[in-house]
């Protein structure tokens, strides 16, 4: 039984690496998503161009207009405007994404101590966008007050803000982890998914089938390759965190790893519940996709689960991808202990022995 | 050749394209399954609005200024709020990710109040998730500032902070951020159909032998190439339409410009991906690097590359400049400002006139690809 | 009169390999043209090359009247093609692919109304107009493509490999249509594989690497051989053994296993020889026997083959007169539908038995079951004792399988696909000295680190079955094993196939190919999922011996019993 499994293996492995389009598959897109995800899928907001409507005559406007642009990264252009209309068409057209306006009595109501307000418009259509900006604009003014003459027993108690885990708030120590997430969900998927659809069209599956080996083992077969080139590549994506971005990486890389484990057996199970259910490697990759757009989705990596309306939230419970980015980012940012990481594991066991179980039982009864 | 041949054929050929879609599931699946999956993905699941975001409140001590800030955060419809006495008992939630923050309201807090104390209030935010971490950030200042403000007037004293920011949301003063999700996405569902669907249907023709059999018949390449644009075409026009009311009807996102330059607009892009799909198709003639090839040169980028979720005036430059060249990245602003802002020329006609330029070229590339015989 | 097509000096080279190297030949209207040579003697591209679609690379080519580069649209509005591949949309109906055809080629009103009536009685579809394509069988695929490159008379028709994957009845039927085609004044080129079929043309084209090994009537090349072909009679039980010693004698040139008899060739002017020269038994005799195409073609081509087989070394299974493969009422039910029903037989050690059938008889089915590929409905399917669903390991260890396409590994090497058959049937030591006898005595050694998918036709055959006897199964499940293979890559097949029943190895082969059907001691044949006869092709030819056919060949055995039963059935139904 063991060498059989042992030939299955190999051959998985030979096969998707000799076959030109298999090894593609292993290769591009891992390579683009890499640099997309880890260069592109940010929502820091930089480089924006902003519009000013000064009215004011005094030295204070410029002083904070000077500061905002001087907002390390953040502006790449202030744009001066002569009148309402100008500020409006600017943001219309998307040249700006913010007009920042100070009314004609700006400086002088600070001077004479009254209420000042720094107006500033934002482009609704980047409404994400522009509450960060907004937020930035905010901490500059605070600063700002707090600097005012007079202001050493200020009016205003500000607030302190600080960020656990990621001090400086940087994106690519979110997006560049959690890769490990999407990148293996979708090795994982396409070398089950694909390798039953290339045998099919082959003609080498009835070959398989005639042969002594027997529908466990064969799942076997199937399963084992696409574990191993799964944490190969989820290996590579972890150090490319590590080693390039900089990412922390404070937990344990044994509870990372068992976990990387687990989260890839319930995906190759569904990896191999669609390969049961098409005929061609297209078909496969389309089963894939349309699995992996919604699970990603719903896993917390581009927006919180908090946010989602309760019955979606429910429906996330099922996502094995939901908790394996918890354990990614603990483990990389927060030091996990191990029990949290159990926490967010057996959901995933379940998980995994129920498509593992689901997809042999499919795959067996299409073998009769 | 009169012309009501050459209407008949394509009518024949538009009709034979569209009876296969119904009956191909990978057709149907490009079609109808993935737009409405993504649309009521995008419609319910990926949003940016703090909806009951789970927070810990620290009260070390317990005061009336202390318990009248608790009921604040508490009747906030951002915030799910669980009490704790010190920070300790939140590092766990923190840890575990199910708290996105935790806002200590220090044993001093009333004397600091008083006092006027730069830092009366700690907020710490779990920074793993940096966008949520910001938008954390700023709406529990938020909710501290109105808090203060109710307060300060209650008491009578003087209201208004010294210098403040009033801010203002043009197009879409909810800040929702499905108004801009919706309309943007209409770009990737549009991609779906207009390359992923069409590269797969003309590779399909392809590995399958029935160009070989069409190519051999009166048919020009020309008519054979209309034949898939026109029905591809209308089902794009399709998705939009069913997208376009499901977003208004069901997820309530203003549309204020006009059906005409939406439909107008529309058709550019299209062009480009249907131009694109071809392109695909010509080059790939197997279904399965066409599939692929669709999703990594126009699925991926319209998602990513387009500004619909990320920021591309973020992105590094060498990136920043490789979107130019994707279609998505001219059509999300524009479906955007026509859905929230109205028809802005300012915004429409650069955006239209760039994808007329890229669906010319692509247009031209793949007259000059396609094969007119099987060798070329 | 100019000819209908006119090829002059025509060369087509991909990369640096020529497909059709400097062929000039002409065809008539009015006339059964076949094109015929093995798989990648370049038929394919001159029929492509004929339809416009492809650019001869030298030489000129006129096709009623235009140049098929130059004038593309006069050429297609009469020229009608019919792709290898149906070039069908199989998710259409019957009936939308022919409105579609219609549709292009400008067929409407009362003439579409007419011409799709004459098309949907000519090819017997009518019942079926609302099926779509892809669920026909494959010789109702072919009939539509033909009715679809039908619906505007043409003048030029070309058909490329027709009859590939289609049974002897839907094959005749074929052929009627193609010659009430020609009988319209229409030209028809055929392109086949099965050099049978050359004998019913009126012209033949025999292709061999893109050049014409023959251009002219069939009988012609025939001629060519006339007094040189004899059947051995007579010879027991013994014909495989009489064979490989036959193909050693100086004289004979080529030799094939035909029911109980062998068909040998004998060399130009060579001297008949004695059934004693032969090692046969003195009951045999040698009579002369016409010559057919296939006769001559290999002649022609001049190699002799071996019938040398490394699978004649090894020691004896001591299997033969045992039973070893039994089906018991084997049945299988697809829903409502029986697919097949209580068949039963027997097949004993060192016997070859072919099941043969109509496409969506049950043959298909039954083999399934048989090698364990299909759970049974109801019966048993045993192999050397062991029932394929209780003990399947065990029974699965003691078979070996080769489909069509030679299921290899395609992306994997040659040693790699040795070394993982090796593996999934347990030979001891990995395998090594299997697989170093198999890659000597196949002569694979060049080709070790080649990809299985980039081998040649031949060698693919031969690390195919490699790859399915490396483990000495004593039953060999053959399903269609030579089916487009060119006619001395069969001969060395069955050399080899020979080698193993001589060994007492059980072989089980379906198959299409009357001449392959001609090696096996008994056949089963399948019809309406019912087994509706079984014995040696002799005895089945025999059954089906009438005043108007005395001398039947075993298609017109096949197709007599089959209609046999037909006729039966219905009068069943009736009653």
């Amino acid at each position: 039984m063991w060498q059989r499994i042992r030939s299955l293996i190999i051959k998985e492995l030979w096969a998707v690496w000799r076959d030109p389009k298999g090894r593609a598959m292993l290769i591009i897109p891992p390579i683009i998503q890499m640099v997309l995800f880890s260069f592109a899928a940010t929502l820091e907001v930089k480089n924006v161009e902003i519009a000013v409507l000064n009215r004011d005559m005094g030295g204070h406007s410029i002083e904070l207009m000077q500061r905002l642009a001087g907002a390390k990264d953040l502006v790449r252009r202030v744009v001066v405007m002569h009148d309402e209309e100008e500020a409006t068409a600017a943001l219309a057209a998307q040249d700006v994404l913010m007009v920042v306006r100070f009314g004609a009595d700006f400086s002088r109501d600070i001077g004479a101590r009254r209420p000042a307000s720094v107006d500033i418009l934002l482009d609704g259509r980047r409404s994400n966008a522009a509450q960060i900006l907004e937020g930035y604009v905010e901490s500059i003014v605070d600063q700002y007050q707090g600097e005012l003459p007079g202001a050493a027993r200020g009016q205003q108690p500000t607030l302190v803000t600080r960020a656990f885990f990621n001090p400086n708030l940087e994106s690519a120590w979110n997006t560049v982890p959690c890769l490990t997430a999407i990148l293996t969900m979708l090795v994982g998927l396409v070398v089950t998914g694909l390798s039953v659809a290339r045998e099919r069209e082959l003609g080498t599956f009835e070959q398989l089938l005639v042969s002594p080996a027997r529908p466990g083992e064969i799942i076997v077969g199937k399963t084992v390759p696409g574990l191993l080139i799964g944490l190969i590549e989820g290996s590579l994506i972890i150090g490319f965190a590590h080693f390039v971005f900089a990412v922390p990486l404070g937990g344990s890389l044994w509870l990372l790893y068992l976990s990387m484990t687990v989260y890839l057996a319930a995906v190759i199970g569904v990896g191999l519940f669609i390969s049961s259910l098409v005929a061609t490697q297209q078909q496969a990759m389309l089963g894939a996709f349309t699995f992996v757009a919604p699970a990603i989705l719903l896993s917390g990596f581009a927006t919180p689960i908090a946010n989602m309306p309760d019955w979606l939230q429910l429906v996330t419970l099922i996502d094995p991808a939901r908790y394996f980015i918890v354990i990614i980012r603990g483990v990389f940012l927060k030091d996990m202990p191990a029990g949290l990481v159990l926490d967010n594991l057996w959901p995933m066991v379940v998980i995994a022995v129920f498509t593992l179980a689901t997809a042999s039982w499919l795959f067996r009864r299409r073998l009769q | 050749m009169t012309p009501r041949d050459r209407l008949r054929r394509l009518t024949a050929l538009v009709r034979k394209e569209t009876l296969q879609i119904g009956r191909d599931p990978s057709s149907l699946l490009i079609a109808v399954v993935l737009p409405l999956l993504l649309l009521f993905l995008f419609g319910y699941g990926v949003s940016f609005d703090l909806r009951r975001s789970p927070i810990c409140l620290v009260v070390e001590q317990q005061s009336a200024a202390a318990s009248e800030l608790t009921a604040s955060f508490l009747a906030s419809r951002f915030f799910s709020v669980q009490g704790a006495v010190t920070t300790r008992d939140c590092q766990e939630d923190l840890v575990a990710g199910r708290v996105n923050a935790v806002v200590v309201i220090p044993s001093d807090f009333a004397n600091r109040l008083y006092a006027r104390d730069p830092a009366p209030m700690q907020i710490l935010v779990d920074g793993s998730d940096p966008n949520t971490a910001g938008l954390m950030a700023n709406y529990i200042s938020g909710t501290w500032q109105t808090w203060q403000a109710i307060e300060a007037d209650s008491r009578g004293r003087g209201v208004a902070p010294r210098l403040g920011v009033t801010a203002r949301y043009r197009y879409n003063p909810e800040k929702e951020s499905r108004n801009f999700l919706l309309p943007g996405l209409v770009a990737v569902i549009m991609t779906l159909i207009g390359t992923m669907l069409t590269a797969l249907v003309v590779s399909r023709e392809w590995e399958r032998g029935t160009m070989e059999a069409m190519m051999a018949t009166p048919l020009s390449v020309f008519e054979l190439l209309l034949g898939k644009l026109i029905p591809y075409y209308l089902l794009g026009m399709a998705a939009l339409g069913v997208t376009t009311t499901i977003a208004v009807w069901l997820f309530d996102v203003p549309f204020r410009g006009s059906v005409l330059v939406l439909v107008a607009v529309s058709t550019v892009f299209l062009l480009t991906t249907l131009g694109q799909g071809l392109l695909i198709s010509t080059l790939a003639k197997n279904q399965f690097v066409a599939t692929q090839a669709a999703l990594f040169s126009a699925f991926l980028p319209g998602f990513l590359l387009s500004g619909l979720v990320y920021e591309i005036p973020s992105m590094p430059w060498p990136i920043r400049l490789f979107t130019y060249v994707v279609p998505a990245r001219y059509f999300v602003p524009s479906m955007q400002t026509m859905f929230l802002a109205g028809d802005v020329p300012g915004v429409l006609v650069p955006n239209s006139l760039a994808l007329l330029v890229i669906a010319t070229v692509l247009f031209a590339v793949v007259a000059k690809k396609t094969p007119k015989r099987l060798d070329g | 009169m100019e000819p209908l097509i006119h090829i002059d000096g025509v060369s087509k080279v991909f990369g640096a390999q020529p497909a059709i190297d400097s062929l000039s030949v002409v065809f008539e209207a009015g006339r059964l043209n076949g094109l015929v040579g093995p798989d990648g003697a370049g038929k394919t591209t001159l029929i492509r090359l004929l339809a416009g679609l492809l650019k001869p690379s030298a030489g000129r080519l006129r096709v009623a009247g235009f140049d098929p580069v130059a004038e593309p649209a006069g050429l297609r509005d009469v020229v009608a093609y019919m792709p290898q591949r149906f070039g069908l949309y199989e998710d259409l109906t019957v009936m939308e692919n022919l409105v579609l055809y219609a549709d292009i080629r400008g067929v409407v009103g009362t003439e579409r109304r007419q011409t799709f009536e004459r098309l949907l009685s000519f090819t017997d579809l009518a019942r079926f107009s609302e099926r779509l394509a892809g669920r026909l069988s494959g010789g109702m695929k072919q009939k539509l493509g033909l009715a679809c490159a039908l619906v505007k008379v043409p003048k030029v028709l070309l058909l490329d490999e027709p009859s590939v994957g289609v049974d002897p009845i839907s094959r005749r039927e074929l052929w009627r249509m193609a010659a009430d085609l020609v009988g319209q004044g229409i030209g028809v080129i055929w392109s086949t594989a099965y050099l049978d079929e050359a004998e019913r043309c009126d012209h033949v084209l025999l292709l061999n690497q893109g050049k014409s090994l023959f251009s002219g009537p069939p009988g012609d090349l025939t001629a060519e051989i006339s007094g040189r072909s004899f059947l051995v009679r007579g010879l027991g039980s013994e014909r495989r053994q009489v064979l490989q010693r036959a193909l050693k004698h100086p004289s004979v040139i080529d030799g094939i296993v035909q029911g109980a008899n062998l068909r040998l060739v004998l060399a130009e002017g060579a001297p008949p020889p004695t059934p004693a020269e032969l090692g046969a038994p003195p009951t045999a005799s040698l009579d002369p026997t016409p010559p057919r195409f296939e006769d001559a073609f290999v002649a022609r081509l001049g190699k002799r083959q071996t019938g040398d087989s490394p699978y004649a070394a090894r020691e004896a299974l001591g299997t033969a007169g045992e039973v070893t493969v039994e089906a018991k009422g084997l049945t299988k039910r697809f829903g409502s539908f029986t697919a097949a029903s209580e068949i039963s037989f027997a097949i004993k050690g060192g016997e070859i038995f072919g099941l043969l059938g109509p496409n969506g008889a049950g043959k298909s089915t039954t083999f399934k079951m048989l090698c364990g590929l299909l759970k049974p409905s109801g019966g048993i399917a045993r192999v050397s004792g062991f029932d394929l669903m209780s003990a399947a390991s065990q029974a699965r260890g003691r078979i070996g399988y080769m489909a069509q396409k030679f299921s290899l590994y395609g992306d994997l090497s040659v040693r790699q696909n040795l070394d993982f058959f090796a593996g999934i049937y347990g030979l001891a030591k990995g395998g090594v000295p299997v697989i170093a006898k198999m890659v000597e005595a196949f002569g694979l050694g060049p080709y070790i680190e080649v990809n299985a998918g980039a081998l040649p036709l031949g060698f693919k055959q031969r690390l195919a079955l490699a790859c399915a006897t490396m483990h000495d199964p004593a039953v060999l499940f053959l399903d269609e094993p030579t089916s487009g293979v060119d006619p001395l890559t069969r001969r060395e097949f069955w050399g080899h196939i020979n080698a193993l029943v001589g060994r007492g190895v059980t072989v089980v082969v379906t198959t299409h190919f009357m001449d392959e059907a001609e090696y096996c001691d008994r056949i089963g044949l399948v019809y309406q999922g019912r087994l509706i006869a079984e014995g040696s092709p002799d005895r089945l030819k025999a059954r089906s011996r009438t005043g108007a056919c005395p001398d039947p060949t075993l298609e017109d055995a096949f197709i007599g019993l089959v209609e046999s039963v037909e006729r039966n059935g219905r009068g069943h139904d009736a009653t």
